[in-house]
């Protein structure tokens, strides 16, 4: 079983992203569970959501403190809150930003990637909305899920130009992760 | 023991738990339905909306009310005419239609209501426990627990099937725990129009308020007559303990899925620590067990679906050869420093020859996370009852002592 952990403020689709990376992960052929952390949501306050990916039913219903993967939508989250807690040391952290990983030092084994999420979104999209395009990134970092998938889920949850232009950007952020491993 | 749903993954989609349950509820036809939103309940209410504004539910009356106080009282009325009838809340809202709660149980209707359950103010909190609906026990109205999306959807139907059975006809609350469920996504199979269709009958009741055939309910009951109506609730609540079998069974024949009737079992057959407890916390208590199996200890599960009516029999027949009973709950008597499921465990126990140390946990109030942890503790403490005896009857879990 894989655990994701998402980082985000209130408003910025932390819970969402949840949402279609379950929905992603289940159209791959695995079964999938997520929540969000139940805050008491205000816009801009820090939340988290959490993914399940497993091969088998997901039973287990606590939060995710071990998470082999963390996405951090909102840089000055860390500043706030400890996004590398119980992080698995061959763990990924994602972070949303136009610096590189070693920026940032974080008390953590895992490995640290970024990527300039909020410039795909402004480039493609037209609006700093990162969630999707961090599951792009996420889908590049990781390997555990298909790129398509999450396009997918995306355009059915946002039908139109929208899911169009996400779907875009979710490639955009895919490839350049690809590159980055390479 | 439930059976395995992986072989409908075909059948899956990945929804929120609430849509599953407002889904079960369109297709099993309700007539009238009346609600007040509260969190964590406004999603049902929510999708049922969007599914009446959309013509998905045909012959069907949504009812805006201003409080839950109404929207029960409305359902009074739909019932009484005949109506299938439904309602859902949580928490606070649940407190406010106390006193209709028996109007509705006295009054013998079988209305339906999901409970999203959810800890009750002061102080305010809007996360899972489960003393809103444990407060309600007394209220004539029988409670089921789900442990999962799937479950609660299943068990909406299942609910109406027991509930307007002829030999029953008592309200049932069908009971998840709020965001843990409720907010949920997963895989679920999302239930079929035409095996419902089969599954439950229509709501014909044989006595109905008529303009052309009066009839009074709920009247004055002097006390010549009034033990008599409280007498045949009782009988019709030992009704349902079949009939929550029965309704599990023709489920599980048409549908293929089961987990269980009043009860049900995992890993219990030898098990010389049995854990019980009600709703969500289940399948982290199975993952738990399957990791203290793979190390041989002897640890099984004894899930309560059935509260109201409390199934003695069953649990009686399950803990009888077991050296230790620990029972979970998410509600608190205060005053009494015991959880309902933990008292009530005992009370059946008691004036038999089971002679088993029964020890209780309170846990997981106003949504305080339970991780793997926290059983794992509670497990290691119960091999410690088999070995020296009981310590502490009944406590706390996880208490913060430095905020204390």
């Amino acid at each position: 079983m894989k655990e994701i952990r998402i980082h985000g403020r209130g408003g910025q689709g932390s819970v969402t992203a949840a949402e279609l990376l379950a929905v992603a992960a289940f159209a791959d052929g695995k079964f999938s569970q997520a929540f969000p952390a139940f805050g008491v949501e205000r816009r801009g306050a820090p939340v988290q959501a959490f993914t399940r990916i497993s091969d088998r039913t997901i039973r287990l219903r606590s939060q995710i403190y071990e998470p082999d993967y963390v996405i951090v939508q909102d840089p000055t989250l860390l500043e706030v809150v400890d996004v590398a807690s119980g992080a698995k040391d061959d763990g990924i952290i994602i972070i949303n930003s136009e610096f590189g990983p070693e920026t940032f030092k974080l008390d953590t084994k895992a490995t640290i990637m970024t990527v300039d999420a909020t410039r795909i979104a402004l480039d493609i999209i037209g609006r700093p909305i990162v969630n999707t395009v961090l599951l792009g990134a996420f889908a590049g970092a990781t390997s555990e899920i298909n790129p398509k998938s999450i396009q997918d889920a995306v355009k059915e949850r946002f039908p139109g130009k929208v899911g169009e232009k996400n779907a875009e950007a979710i490639q955009k952020a895919y490839d350049m992760m690809m590159e980055a491993k390479a | 023991m439930a059976v395995t749903r992986n072989l409908d993954k075909d059948k899956m989609v990945v929804v929120e738990g609430s849509y599953s349950v407002a889904h079960s509820v369109k297709v099993c036809k309700p007539n009238v339905i009346s609600a007040y939103p509260i969190t964590p309940q406004t999603h049902i209410v929510e999708d049922l909306s969007q599914f009446m504004a959309d013509g998905e539910i045909p012959n069907c009356e949504y009812i805006n009310v201003e409080s839950e106080f109404s929207a029960l009282s409305a359902l009074v009325g739909a019932s009484a005419v005949g109506a299938r009838s439904y309602s859902a809340t949580t928490s606070q809202g649940l407190e406010l239609m106390h006193e209709v709660l028996f109007n509705v149980s006295g009054m013998r209707f079988p209305v339906v209501m999901t409970v999203v359950n959810r800890a009750v103010s002061a102080p305010i909190n809007i996360w899972n426990d489960h003393q809103d609906s444990i407060s309600q026990r007394d209220t004539g109205w029988i409670q089921l627990y789900a442990e999962d999306t799937q479950e609660i959807a299943d068990m909406t139907a299942q609910a109406f099937k027991i509930a307007e059975d002829k030999d029953v006809l008592l309200p049932a609350m069908v009971c998840m725990d709020g965001f843990i469920l409720s907010h949920v996504y997963e895989p679920v199979v999302l239930l079929e129009q035409d095996l419902v269709d089969k599954y439950l009958p229509a709501y014909n009741p044989e006595f109905v308020l008529d303009s052309k055939d009066p009839k009074s309910f709920g009247a004055f009951a002097d006390p010549s007559t009034y033990t008599e109506f409280r007498f045949l609730q009782e009988k019709a609540m030992e009704a349902a303990l079949q009939k929550i079998e029965d309704a599990a069974n023709d489920f599980h024949e048409l549908f293929g899925r089961y987990y269980g009737g009043l009860i049900d079992e995992y890993e219990t057959e030898d098990a010389e620590i049995i854990i019980m407890a009600m709703g969500s916390i289940i399948g982290t208590i199975k993952d738990v067990i399957d990791a203290r199996r793979s190390k041989g200890e002897k640890v099984g599960l004894l899930k309560v679906r059935s509260f109201r009516p409390f199934p003695k029999e069953a649990i009686k027949k399950v803990v009888k050869n077991a050296k230790v009973v620990v029972v979970l709950d998410k509600n608190i008597s205060i005053g009494l420093n015991e959880g309902a499921l933990f008292t009530e465990t005992k009370s059946c126990l008691y004036n038999t020859k089971i002679d088993v140390p029964v020890v209780g946990y309170m846990i997981g109030h106003g949504g305080r996370d339970i991780p793997v942890g926290t059983i794992e503790n509670i497990i290691d403490e119960a091999k410690g009852v088999i070995s020296s005896g009981i310590k502490v009857e009944s406590q706390f879990t996880d208490v913060r002592e430095e905020l204390i």
